[in-house]
């Protein structure tokens, strides 16, 4: 049996497979085989890719991670004797052939009983002790203690694209979130918007926003890298375009990031809100705000006032029905009443 | 958003038509959307014209259409499902297909939208539910010797408007665009505001009127159990598949309403202006996250609980052994059902509660594992020690024993909201409710299929096609899932209609590979039962116990008549047909025949399909008038037939003894054939006595 | 509960040898198990209310709108029709004359009218005094669920009509009265949820509100 040993092993094994549908007892086995081998063999590729918590840039994701292992690893003990008797069964009680004593009345045995209930149920107090322990280390709300103090970064998330402003810098971005590593990051977010789910994978994992309502997420990056974030929950047409660049660098490369972002950034006006909020892709936003000194896909910010994120916020609080036109988001926002007519909802 | 802004007709207008988008501005995606449509269009007038061309509409109406036996609902249940199945699949494909050809794809996004949204409403609501539902109606009431479930023109109704929510949905395909805003339909998304178009409104009516009819289902089920078992049948001595109905009826009458208010709510909002889930003015989505999912948790086990059932009926009758540990089995099932409704945060872990709180439902949400896992070694338990034959039910259950505990391995991975917060919304969360639902409820479903169809029908199914169809449903599902596991783990989220990173590609090309072999297993399908039809002379079972069945449901020939039993069985034992078998207490001739008294056929059910679907259509359109018209037929048709008095039929004695008379003559001169000829013609449905 | 125990000893209404789907302890236990379905509809809207007390949006809260004098109006007419209906089925066990039976039918149906009207003109001074659903969540909230009941009181009335309707033409036979258990049950089910309603909704509301 070392077909398994080639890649092309289980292709040629399924063909067989078909072949002697008959003969049920070994592909029975070959099937749980291959099973383990192509989760395997998955799992070994993904430490190619740098977009997940696979690959962690901070100890957040690694943590993750590592727990992501460790209840793999402990429900196994109650997983893999299923994939080990199970073939065994099949096999010694075959009907044709098999070897095994028949008792057909057989239906109760209690220390059976004891370790069906049992084994289960250890498992899962040991993997509840750790969860307990891990969701109350994780929690994402609670700042992180680093050596500096950490950094605040308010969330908007618009259709499609996500804007991060740095209130205590006074600069904001859309499309490029750059932090300085081993300094805590402590995120506010909301939507102006439908609901949507902001997710950096190699640094925080991720977190719902709502409009009107605020969430946060705490993470320290580790190590220098690149990575990327997205929103992951279907917000529409350009849902799949709502990624953004994670930068961590070092603190000397973070301020001269900020120089640059001061002297390029256009002021978030509220009419350049109002135009960025719209319905639009980075890179249709980018066309219509950026200049020519931003990268592409990305638009840079000097904000004039403090108070955007606390407005945005407001917007759904003021007690006046919002009509559609004041609605970012929709497909009449910041259009005039007579601009819309000739659209087709 | 007044009945005034529109005409007479409604929103209903030439660009409705999924054919004038293709004509206007052609593309491959509108040329997909429109050969869908056509393909319903056609498919209808197909089956019109076939039904005309061989002058059925009498017996479809006799026999069918109007029928309040609970087997013909059954059936008529699970053609239904069979045809929203071959949608759903191939909605999945093209789906797999756009993803594998992303970056550049075929698709707009809106149209793949469309595609998650009506794939995963059909396949949860009008697939596994009316497939289930059917196995149930046709099976349980044989199981627990009863003539029919409590209430019989009840379960016509169901089927009534479960089928006309279906026809909404295929309708949706011609008419109008459907919601984008997935199965769950997260408001504020699906609200008037960031969807102005009929999609939602296609949605919400589908999922009341379905929702209703399941929830009568689950009250006629539930009494059906509590109060029409037969003499002598204790709730202990139930097969275990009635006892998961039991749970799951439950689970149906206690987790369809918070799904009905929900969507009800959603409707207020965008019909009337409330503002249950709206941004502004107070509105909070947050409520419906949490009406959904107290639904849908609870769903997901109203749907794998019977499946469970009908695994320990196969594990059972295809080792040739009595069901391992029935009381565990039993009390699993009761601590699943009431587990299901304690865990329904684990959905929306990352919504920023308190830790406490997620703490203490991904611990609720693990100890589910517990049940479920005692379940699985139960059914090794009744292997070991057995005789096992492997015909296709049984490598069915196979295929799901090994293949559902990697679900259950990735759902308790999932249930630790540590982990959740890295892979929620993305395709490994994807890649497990497939892992948990294909194996799990689609194999527990076609198990049920070729085990129960030769009861339903008189023939078998052909056996080695059958096993086929497995294995390529085994190799597909595997193939098109498990990538989906890594490029979740990965980070890819779910609904992406395309992608930039192409370290994504090779896996969704692997599952696009997969979807083909499904598609195959699909075909296999097809093929199996038309080669079986063919064959039917060839694989005939009169006698009725093809298998050597251990419940009451095979001590009746096959088909089985429309009064089930000539005389209502007493039970004895738990194997009761089994335990008859051996005692000689089988195929004995009944003590005295009594006239027997049965629903006669009504038309209500059929009259409410028709009604309901055009209140649904013209509620989704605006088209007022129509909508108080219909609604006002619903109303006079209930009205009218409570002043029905002539309700029951007499099936004379005479008619029973000469029946039973033929049929034990036919018992007399058939030979008993052992489990090993079983899938030869020799197999007439008398099993030989094997000790 | 004189109601729950004919579920159990059905003597009095019919011989229990007939098909199950007539069989009178299962008719009854079928509706007991649609009225706990319902329970749990009307419990999830309730739910949603208590999350939404707060939510007025600067909209006219339970202490701008509420009437209790008519409330207390309502309360009483849905709790007499209770007792009417209960007479009713006294006098439909002891098989007294039809003309009585039908009496106290129809007291109840105009007691039921009657909390309907009422009902209807409370929602139309809330109207008046801006109370209306669109005006915030609080008020959709609120608007989902009274008028649900007021719904079922509707189809309570509906029934009841059908039923006086088949007095007449079925006769008292065990099919009518059988329907007719079942009406008075849920007309008991709607009794117990107004005080639901009363003391959460408006009472709760006017506290918290």
């Amino acid at each position: 049996m070392d077909w398994y040993l080639k890649p092309s092993g289980f292709f040629a094994l399924k063909r067989m497979d078909l072949q002697r549908c008959k003969k049920v007892c070994p592909s029975g086995v070959s099937y749980y085989l291959l099973t383990l081998i192509l989760g395997c063999l998955f799992l070994s590729q993904a430490a190619s890719a740098s977009e997940t918590f696979l690959m962690p840039l901070g100890p957040v994701a690694e943590e993750q991670k590592v727990h992501f292992f460790w209840a793999m690893a402990l429900t196994m003990v109650a997983i893999l004797p299923v994939f080990i008797l199970v073939p065994v069964i099949l096999f010694k009680y075959r009907r044709k052939k098999g070897r095994g004593f028949y008792a057909p009345k057989w239906e109760t045995y209690g220390p059976l009983e004891l370790i069906m209930w049992g084994v289960p149920f250890l498992v899962i107090i040991v993997l509840s002790v750790m969860l307990w322990r891990a969701t109350a280390r994780l929690d994402p709300y609670k700042e992180i203690q680093g050596v500096v103090p950490p950094i605040k970064v308010q969330v908007v998330g618009l259709d499609w694209k996500w804007l991060f402003i740095y209130p205590e810098l006074d600069i904001a971005t859309v499309g490029e979130l750059v932090v300085p590593v081993h300094t805590p990051i402590s995120m506010i977010l909301t939507s102006d918007t439908v609901m949507q789910s902001f997710f950096i994978s190699a640094l925080a994992g991720q977190i719902y926003v709502m409009p009107g309502m605020t969430t946060q997420l705490n993470f320290i990056a580790s190590k220098t890298g690149e990575t990327e974030g997205e929103n992951t929950q279907y917000t529409g047409d350009g849902f799949a375009d709502q990624k953004f660049n994670v930068q961590v660098v070092n603190s000397d490369n973070f301020d001269r990031w900020v120089q640059r972002v001061h002297s390029t950034g256009i002021e978030l006006s509220t009419e350049n809100y109002n135009r960025l909020a719209q319905r639009t892709t980075k890179k249709q936003a980018h066309g219509e705000l950026a200049t020519a000194q931003m990268p592409e896909k990305v638009i840079y910010f000097t904000l004039p006032g403090t108070q955007l994120f606390h407005e945005i916020v407001m917007r759904y609080h003021s007690g006046k029905p919002l009509s559609i036109e004041d609605q970012p988001g929709t497909e009449k926002f910041g259009r005039g009443k007579e601009d819309v007519e000739g659209v087709q909802p | 958003m007044s009945a005034t802004e529109h005409g007479w007709l409604g929103k209903l207008s030439w660009e409705s038509l999924v054919f004038s988008n293709f004509l206007e501005s052609p593309s491959i995606n509108e040329a997909v959307a429109s050969a869908a449509g056509s393909l319903v269009i056609l498919a209808s007038i197909a089956i019109l014209g076939l039904l005309t061309w061989y002058r059925l509409w009498g017996p479809l109406w006799r026999d069918w259409l109007t029928s309040t036996d609970h087997k013909k609902i059954g059936i008529m249940y699970i053609v239904f499902a069979i045809v929203m199945l071959v949608r759903g699949l191939l909605e999945g494909m093209v789906m797999r297909a756009q993803q594998a050809a992303a970056p550049d794809g075929f698709l707009h996004a809106d149209h793949f939208a469309q595609l998650f949204s009506t794939h995963g409403t059909i396949m949860v609501f009008f697939v596994a539910v009316p497939f289930l539902v059917g196995l149930i109606n046709f099976a349980m009431p044989l199981q627990i010797g009863a003539r029919d479930v409590a209430f019989p023109v009840l379960n016509q109704i169901s089927l009534a408007v479960t089928v006309s929510s279906g026809i909404l949905l295929m309708v949706s395909l011609v008419v109008g665009q459907f919601s984008t805003g997935g199965w769950s339909a997260y408001p504020p998304y699906t609200g008037g505001d960031f969807s102005p178009g009929v999609g939602p409104d296609y949605w919400i009516w589908a999922i009341v009127f379905s929702g209703a009819g399941t929830t009568l289902t689950g009250i006629n089920f539930t009494v059906t159990v509590y109060k029409c078992r037969g003499p002598g049948m204790h709730l202990f001595r139930m097969p275990l598949f009635c006892w998961t109905v039991l749970c799951a009826s439950i689970l149906m009458i206690f987790a369809m309403p918070p799904l009905s208010v929900a969507a009800l709510m959603l409707g207020l909002d965008r019909y009337l202006d409330f503002h249950f889930f709206t941004n502004d003015l107070g509105g909070n989505m947050m409520n419906y996250a949490n009406l959904f999912w107290l639904f849908g948790h609870p769903e997901v086990y109203l749907l794998v609980l019977p499946a469970y059932g009908i695994f320990s009926e196969v594990f059972s009758t295809y080792s040739a052994k009595t069901l391992y540990g029935y009381k565990s089995l039993v009390i699993a099932t009761m601590c699943i059902a009431i587990l299901s409704f304690t865990v329904w945060l684990h959905h929306f872990f990352t919504m920023g509660q308190s830790p406490t709180i997620n703490i203490a439902f991904g611990i609720a949400t693990m100890l589910i594992a517990v049940p479920t896992g005692v379940k699985v070694y139960d059914w090794m338990a009744t292997m070991y020690r057995g005789r096992i034959r492997f015909t296709t039910p049984m490598v069915y259950a196979i295929g799901f024993l090994i293949l559902f505990v990697i679900g259950g391995l990735s759902g308790v991975i999932l249930a630790n909201p540590t982990v959740d917060f890295q892979v929620h919304n993305t395709l490994f969360l994807v890649a497990h409710f497939h892992n948990v639902l294909i194996p799990g409820v689609l194999f527990g479903i076609l198990a049920g299929y070729n085990y129960w169809f030769p009861k339903a029908f008189g023939f078998r199914l052909n056996d080695k096609l059958g096993r086929l169809s497995a294995y390529l449903w085994f190799a597909g599902f595997m193939l098109t899932f498990f990538p989906l596991y890594v490029a979740g783990l990965l980070g890819m989220p779910r609904r992406s209609f395309t992608y930039a990173d192409l370290t994504f590609k090779p896996y969704m090309i692997v599952a696009f590979i997969g979807a083909m072999v499904v598609l195959a297993a699909l075909i296999t399908l097809v093929v199996q039962f038309l080669v079986s039809i063919r064959d039917r002379h060839k694989t005939r079972v009169p006698v009725g116990d093809p298998w050597d069945g251990r419940s009451l449901e095979w001590a009746s020939p096959a088909p089985v008549p429309a009064y089930n039993f000539v005389e209502l069985p007493t039970v004895t034992d738990r194997d009761e047909f089994s335990e008859a078998k051996e005692h000689g207490r089988a195929y004995q001739r009944p003590k005295n025949y009594r006239d027997i008294e049965l629903p006669k056929n009504n038309p209500l059910g059929f009259i409410l399909c028709v009604t309901s679907g055009i209140l649904m259509f013209a509620l989704v359109w605006y088209i007022w008038w129509l909508a108080l018209i219909s609604a006002l037929a619903i109303l006079i048709a209930v009205i009218a037939s409570t002043f029905r008095k002539e309700t029951e039929y007499i099936i004379p004695a005479s008619q029973l003894e000469k029946d039973t008379e033929a049929w034990l003559a036919l018992v007399e001169k058939s030979e008993a054939v052992s489990r090993d000829l079983e899938d030869s013609p020799r197999n007439v449905g008398y099993s030989k006595l094997e000790l | 509960m004189n109601l729950s125990s004919s579920s159990k000893s059905p003597g009095s209404i019919g011989n229990a040898h007939e098909a199950a789907h007539r069989d009178p302890a299962v008719v009854i236990f079928g509706f007991w198990v649609f009225m706990m379905s319902d329970l749990i509809f009307f419990g999830v809207v309730f739910a949603i209310y208590i999350t939404m007390v707060g939510a007025t949006a600067g909209g006219p809260g339970p202490k701008e709108l509420f009437d209790f004098g008519s409330l207390f109006a309502q309360t009483m007419l849905l709790l007499t029709s209770s007792l009417t209906v209960g007479i009713a089925t006294v006098t439909m066990r002891h098989e007294r004359s039809r003309a009585s039976f039908l009496f106290w039918v129809v007291i109840t149906l105009l007691l039921g009218i009657g909390f309907l009207t009422l009902e209807l003109y409370d929602f139309s001074e809330m109207a008046s005094k801006g109370g209306v659903p669109s005006r915030s969540g609080y008020l959709s909230a609120f608007f989902g669920l009274v008028p649900l009941h007021g719904l079922h009181v509707t189809f309570g009335c509906l029934w009841m009509l059908v039923l006086i309707a088949q007095v007449f033409t079925m006769g008292m036979g065990q099919v009518v009265k059988l329907r007719f258990l079942r009406l008075a049950l849920f007309w008991h089910f709607l009794d117990l949820i107004w005080i639901g309603i009363f003391s959460i909704v408006y009472f709760g509301g006017w506290v918290y509100g």
